[in-house]
């Protein structure tokens, strides 16, 4: 075990430092530099401001550099917001993203295993019926169109909640303004899961194991929960790595239709506003996270799937 | 035991007739297609993707209004008989725009899917048909492009090059291909060049699997060149998988190009994607719904037909795959 984690935190450091490399080149593979302008700038505020950011460095000296102040957690500053720093940007929308991120997985795991289930020992009944095909509407729309249609049925028609999401004087959003976000963000996960969890549990229960369950007399709750559940849950957990990826992108939307402050939000600000560090420190930013979030993922499969053969990934 | 010589007799020849091969036998494909045609929603679905992409193609040349033609009476008009989807606030057809936006969407979804074909065919090809050291290395390569978050990099890749794009389709011999947009071609490459590494995967475990087989030790034994066994053996036994997974993939790339328009970073107006059509109908929900509707609709339905599709193809082209 010591060594399949080890073998995967070497690789997510090697992984992490590709990503930086590679990051790091294709923003300054940009003709122009970030000072380009549609009014282009006197040559000598040009050369001051490629003297203040280090731009006059030769490129390589300038990538070790960034490397090394990334080590120690700088992130740099901002090309936009003069004075601000990556890190304070960063630092002042990711609280809000995760916590909504993380209402979203909770919401997602809590509501689509069940759903899994009851579709899976429902099979070809209403229950199997409506839910499936509520999951397949679910991962056929975009985010961006669901979390349009809350907006248009809750905020406008409804008025359940105000169409312009506004955080408190602590800068956080007051409980009911998650709700919708959270729904929106969860919506193509909790389809897929739903699907996905149905599939193999359908699988699973079709096992000679399950028949022998049964044929002890088991309860039919305790066959699937007891026998069942255990290994048709794996399939889901491999997905959680790809499942925050997904929430993650989603966010970028979401924050956007909510405005909401959240990395998400800043991020695709960012690129509308061409500010070079803080697209390339939210890039390497989102990257890490994903990335030790998916090492976790192995870590925790590594135990819970006795058949995974340690350090030996050969898949097909 | 004895063998006594009565029992080798000729049969005769009714047995013979009998126990002869009557029927002609069926090929991959044939089986293939009966397959698929007996999976009605797959079939129902196909039919519903060639109806959206011969309207694609055809509609435009006989439409009365076109794409950005802004008629200045009919602005913000709900759905009619005059126009089917009703007009936006410049007064552009809706529907007209939805049919040209399915051209730039499915174009998106074909040609990114048949770049990641042809790189991950190559790639994943090579990787398994060589094998050993050198298949070791290419997949450690791929392993950690799986665990990078391919779509910071679409964005990323698109941010970096929009302006050199945009520069070398003014300046250079690429000029005459303005009219496509370098926008456009830009979301090609980039979905292309990005999403090829779950094909690369999906052909290499392929060929590792096929290349062990003993019909290809017979051919080999037999001393069939490194080519024939590659064009005999290899591709007619992979072409089913990689048919399914390009399905497959032509909704992944519609998805991240609406995705893609909606933050701002898709085709450009007066060029219309489905994504585009939706992420500017947002601005105007609260009095407009429609605008968003029909777009969204159009995404769905396409995506959800792609998929039903590629459950039928994969039914029908990989018995083995079925349940």
């Amino acid at each position: 075990m010591t060594n399949y984690i080890l073998q995967r935190a070497i690789a997510m450091i090697l992984t992490l430092f590709a990503i930086t490399t590679i990051t790091f080149f294709l923003m300054h593979a940009i003709p122009g530099g970030p000072f380009t302008r549609e009014k282009p700038l006197e040559p000598a505020i040009v050369a001051a401001l490629n003297e203040k950011y280090h731009l006059d460095d030769p490129l390589f000296k300038q990538y070790t550099d960034y490397v090394g102040d990334l080590l120690k957690g700088d992130f740099g500053p901002s090309f936009k917001f003069r004075g601000r720093t990556v890190n304070e940007l960063i630092g002042g929308g990711f609280p809000i993203t995760a916590r909504i991120g993380l209402l979203a997985v909770l919401i997602t795991v809590l509501l689509s295993i069940p759903m899994g289930i009851i579709a899976a020992i429902r099979q070809s009944k209403w229950e199997d019926y409506s839910l499936m095909f509520a999951a397949t509407v679910g991962v056929t729309v975009p985010g961006f169109v669901m979390a349009s249609v809350l907006i248009y049925v809750f905020c406008v028609k409804l008025g359940w909640f105000p169409v312009i999401w506004k955080t408190d004087a602590t800068g956080w959003l007051s409980v009911s303004q998650y709700v919708l976000p959270m729904l929106a963000l969860s919506g193509y996960s909790m389809s897929f899961i739903t699907r996905l969890m149905r599939a193999s549990m359908l699988d699973v229960i079709g096992q000679d194991y399950i028949r022998t369950a049964r044929a002890k007399g088991l309860s039919e709750i305790r066959v699937i929960l007891e026998h069942a559940l255990k290994n048709a849950i794996l399939p889901v957990v491999t997905y959680l790595g790809p499942m925050i990826a997904a929430l993650i992108t989603g966010s970028f939307v979401i924050e956007k239709m909510f405005t909401i402050p959240g990395i998400g939000y800043q991020y695709v600000d960012s690129i509308g506003n061409r500010d070079y560090t803080m697209i390339m420190g939210s890039t390497i930013f989102y990257a890490a996270i994903l990335i030790f979030l998916n090492f976790i993922v192995d870590i925790v499969y590594g135990f819970i799937d006795p058949r995974i053969k340690l350090g030996n990934i050969k898949e097909v | 035991m004895e063998y006594s010589a009565d029992l080798f007799q000729p049969i005769h020849e009714s047995e013979r007739i009998n126990s002869g091969i009557v029927r002609p036998s069926v090929t991959y494909w044939q089986d293939a297609w009966r397959r698929f045609s007996r999976h009605k929603p797959a079939l129902f679905a196909a039919g519903v993707l060639l109806i959206i992409i011969l309207g694609a193609i055809l509609i435009p040349f006989f439409y009365p209004y076109t794409y950005d033609q802004q008629i200045r009476t009919a602005r913000n008009l709900a759905p009619s008989f005059q126009h089917l989807f009703g007009t936006d606030k410049l007064g552009r057809d809706l529907f007209i725009r939805v049919v040209y936006g399915a051209r730039i969407s499915l174009s998106i979804g074909f040609v990114a899917s048949i770049i990641n074909l042809t790189l991950g065919v190559i790639y994943g090809g090579i990787s398994g048909y060589i094998g050993g050291k050198v298949d070791n290395v290419m997949m450690r390569f791929v392993d950690i492009l799986y665990s990078i978050p391919l779509i910071l990099y679409v964005i990323l890749l698109k941010v970096v090059f929009q302006d050199s794009i945009k520069a070398a389709f003014e300046t250079t011999a690429l000029r005459s291909l303005k009219f496509l947009g370098p926008e456009l071609i830009l979301i090609y490459i980039v979905l292309g060049s990005v999403y090829w590494v779950g094909m690369a995967r999906m052909v290499r475990g392929q060929v590792l699997q096929i290349k062990n087989n003993e019909y290809v030790l017979a051919a080999r034994s037999m001393g069939a060149s490194g080519w024939r066994i590659i064009l005999r053996h290899l591709v007619p036994n992979t072409v089913g998988q990689i048919i399914v997974t390009v399905t497959m993939s032509i909704p992944d790339a519609i998805f991240t190009e609406s995705f893609l328009s909606f933050i701002g970073i898709g085709v450009s107006a007066p060029m219309a994607s489905w994504g585009s059509l939706a992420s500017d109908a947002y601005k105007g929900l609260a009095s407009y719904p429609y605008l968003l509707f029909f777009p969204a609709l159009a995404i769905s339905v396409t995506v959800l037909a792609f998929n039903i599709m590629g459950d039928g193809l994969r039914d029908a082209l990989d018995p083995r795959m079925r349940k």
